[in-house]
């Protein structure tokens, strides 16, 4: 039978076999892993559809093929031994795969991107009918279409386009062959890296960004947290940290700036009704951003099991498609780091990305007096396109007056 | 024509004021008294005669040059072309053949209005049994000419009347045949193919050299002969450049230019950067005789030049 790679959800249309962790002809029962595989959103294993013994291998490990194609075959148990599919048709996904790559939506890294359904008009208008010429090319060099820059009618790629677009690519390879002398070291691209590198360059070249901070004193939350972390530690078995009260003011604040919780389309901003939450996580492998779903109708304390939960199993690696979908405006808890400011990159379809930067004390000025206050500066990097500086800063403002207005008798 | 009537006793011309006046456009200027009303005659104005006689003439193991003085009145040799000599080698087995050629001066552009400016080389072409040769060069003619004196088969060789006094080309003295069948780039080109024949290659390649100082550098096939119709040479310009355009003075519809681009569809799609285009000479019933609205059928150096750069730019 033929194992197909799984459809995992709508917005992942292809993955990387990172490794096979099967020999052909090695015995395999139902629900084995077969091999790792890679995505934007999430590393998982591929599961065995059958008990059986692995008899072919069609997609070598490294490869990047659409969800669904066919990467392997198994002569499952019962089933009677057949001659091999023809060279032909096991050879068929292959083909489709440079043509398919041209459609795939553009994804947040970490698990952040929108629905790939979300129409994505403004980016190329003709962008989506290229010549045969076109598309052999493109199909024979692996080069993704909408990377390549038209400048025929209408902004056409042309078979000149891709032509030169092909011979750049080899140039920088070649240079980077060349440019390599004894004492520079050279750290290939794991997959998760160079989607990093895909989204953030999208990020910055298609999204107008504008930047704004405030600050927030948050003597109130400081005094709150060491007051009760003790104790719900011991009855929850988790660590109470501010992030779990950040997510909280900015789920709320969200809720009456509707339009901060949107995606741009091209001929029309989508606001989103639910307010799901990415949390900015760093793991050996890389950045990943698990979703915190309906952030918005949680409690504090629901928020920092839901966390503890997230950040567990990203750090461990075993987040699922689910975990890392969906994601409606992100959080970036770069105060962890000890950054005191920052400007972040929004994560393609979203509106907006909030730094919660480091608390720190600092003498301010308290009713005409100096006093010793915790202090955090909160930075919104925001899609002008979407939000305008009032906008903005009117959804800044909300967070931090919800945050300073957290004080020892505020519940959990 | 002299050296070959000169080199092969069976090579013979007849046709319509050929003889003592030379011909019409002086084709055959001196040959009567050179060679002899034997293998020089003129017939009377029947055209249906002329191909007949010829053909009868070639079925007997006569070379004969049939001249139809104007190829507006070549209609009536329909049945002894397509109904005959294109089927005679076929029809015997290969025992009877008909190694004739029909010579006719086509096209506009001469003020020759409605009868004497026709473009129906496509009738010709369409019809498997024929050759059809339209050389656009002094040099191609002489070559194509010799050729098709010496093929078996009935070879429809037609001039463009207005390059008889627009194109002027060197011609070497010497022996020298050229191929039926096979095109020639007459200019190399990188940006896009321009497919074309007879009287239009001249304005095509003046278009290409025009463009190429804008940068647009276009290749100029000249077809040569419409059957066979080089398909090799058509496919691998429009597999090098991507882009085709078809330029011919004959009307569009079941024209030339049909033809090649559904031979450039079917083999060469996935090479293909831009829809395939064709101009040609506007569909109405026949050159008209004004002069301004003459110049508005025939194609020129600008029009083609703008659908050049139409293509270049898509």
């Amino acid at each position: 039978m033929k194992v197909e790679l799984p459809h995992v959800g709508e917005s992942v249309t292809e993955a990387i076999i990172d490794r096979w962790l099967k020999k052909v002809g090695d015995r395999v029962e139902k629900y084995d892993p077969l091999a790792e595989v890679v995505t934007d959103k999430v590393n998982m294993e591929m599961p065995s559809p059958a008990s059986g013994v692995l008899t072919r291998i069609l997609i070598e490990a490294g490869r990047t093929v659409p969800m669904g194609t066919v990467v392997a075959e198994i002569a499952a148990d019962g089933e009677h031994d057949q001659a091999p599919e023809p060279e032909a048709q096991a050879a068929a996904p292959l083909d489709t795969t440079g043509t398919l790559l041209k459609d795939v939506a553009p994804v947040g890294p970490t698990g952040s991107g929108g629905p790939a359904a979300a129409p994505e008009t403004a980016r190329k208008p003709s962008g989506a009918r290229y010549s045969p010429a076109v598309r052999r090319l493109a199909a024979e060099h692996g080069v993704e279409l909408d990377q390549v820059a038209g400048t025929g009618m209408a902004g056409r790629v042309t078979r000149k386009d891709v032509q030169d677009f092909i011979a750049a690519r080899g140039s920088t390879a070649e240079a980077v062959e060349e440019a390599h002398p004894p004492d520079e070291e050279r750290i290939a691209l794991t997959p998760i890296r160079r989607m990093i590198a895909d989204n953030m360059v999208r990020s910055a070249s298609e999204i107008p960004e504008a930047w704004s901070a405030v600050e927030a004193d948050v003597t109130g939350l400081v005094r709150l947290r060491e007051a009760i972390k003790d104790s719900f530690r011991e009855r929850e078995g988790v660590g109470m940290t501010y992030l779990p009260f950040m997510l909280k003011a900015v789920a709320e604040s969200l809720r009456a700036n509707r339009l901060v919780n949107s995606t741009w389309s091209g001929d029309a901003i989508i606001l989103k009704r639910r307010v799901n939450l990415g949390v900015a996580t760093a793991t050996t492998d890389g950045l990943l951003v698990p979703v915190v779903h309906d952030a918005d109708k949680m409690t504090v304390a629901d928020l920092a099991r839901s966390l503890d939960d997230l950040a567990g199993r990203a750090r461990r690696g075993k987040l699922t498609v689910q975990d890392v979908e969906g994601g409606t405006f992100t959080v970036n808890n770069t105060g962890a780091l000890g950054s005191v400011i920052g400007k972040a990159i929004i994560f393609p379809k979203q509106a907006a990305i909030l730094n919660t930067e480091a608390i720190v004390k600092r003498p301010v000025v308290v009713a005409d007096a100096i006093a010793i206050r915790s202090v955090m500066n909160l930075s919104l990097t925001f899609d002008h396109r979407i939000l305008d500086g009032a906008e903005a800063g009117a959804f800044l403002a909300d967070v931090k007056r919800r945050l300073e207005a957290i004080g020892p008798d505020t519940g959990v | 024509m002299r050296e070959e009537i000169a080199r092969d006793s069976r090579v013979f011309v007849m046709g319509e004021d050929i003889g003592a006046r030379g011909g019409v456009f002086l084709a055959t200027d001196g040959f009567e008294a050179e060679f002899g009303e034997d293998r020089v005659i003129d017939t009377p104005l029947a055209e249906s005669s002329i191909v007949g006689i010829a053909l009868g003439a070639a079925m007997n193991g006569m070379r004969p040059i049939a001249e139809i003085q104007f190829a507006d009145f070549i209609f009536p040799t329909f049945n002894q072309l397509l109904g005959e000599a294109a089927r005679a080698r076929y029809g015997t087995e290969g025992s009877v053949s008909v190694p004739m050629v029909v010579r006719s001066p086509y096209g506009g552009g001469v003020r020759g209005g409605l009868y004497h400016s026709q473009s129906p080389e496509a009738y010709f072409a369409h019809t498997p049994g024929l050759k059809v040769v339209t050389p656009a060069t002094p040099y191609d003619a002489k070559g194509l000419l010799k050729s098709a004196i010496r093929d078996r088969d009935p070879v429809v060789f037609l001039e463009h009347k207005r390059t008889y006094r627009l194109v002027r080309g060197e011609v070497p003295e010497a022996e020298y045949t050229l191929p039926i069948g096979k095109a020639d780039v007459k200019l190399e080109g990188r940006d896009l193919s321009v497919i074309t024949y007879g009287l239009v290659l001249h304005h095509c390649i003046e278009a290409a050299r025009e463009l190429a100082s804008e940068g647009i550098h276009a290749e100029v096939v000249d077809l040569r002969s419409l059957r066979p119709l080089d398909a090799a040479a058509i496919l691998d310009s429009a597999k090098k450049t991507g882009k085709a355009l078809i330029v011919h003075e004959d009307t569009r519809l079941g024209g030339i230019g049909g033809e090649v681009a559904a031979i450039i569809a079917e083999e060469a799609f996935d090479y293909l950067d831009a829809p395939i285009m064709r101009l040609t000479g506007p569909e109405v019933p026949a050159m008209p005789f004004s002069p301004t609205l003459e110049a508005e059928f025939m194609l020129d150096t600008a029009r083609i030049a703008d659908a050049m750069r139409r293509l270049a730019r898509y």
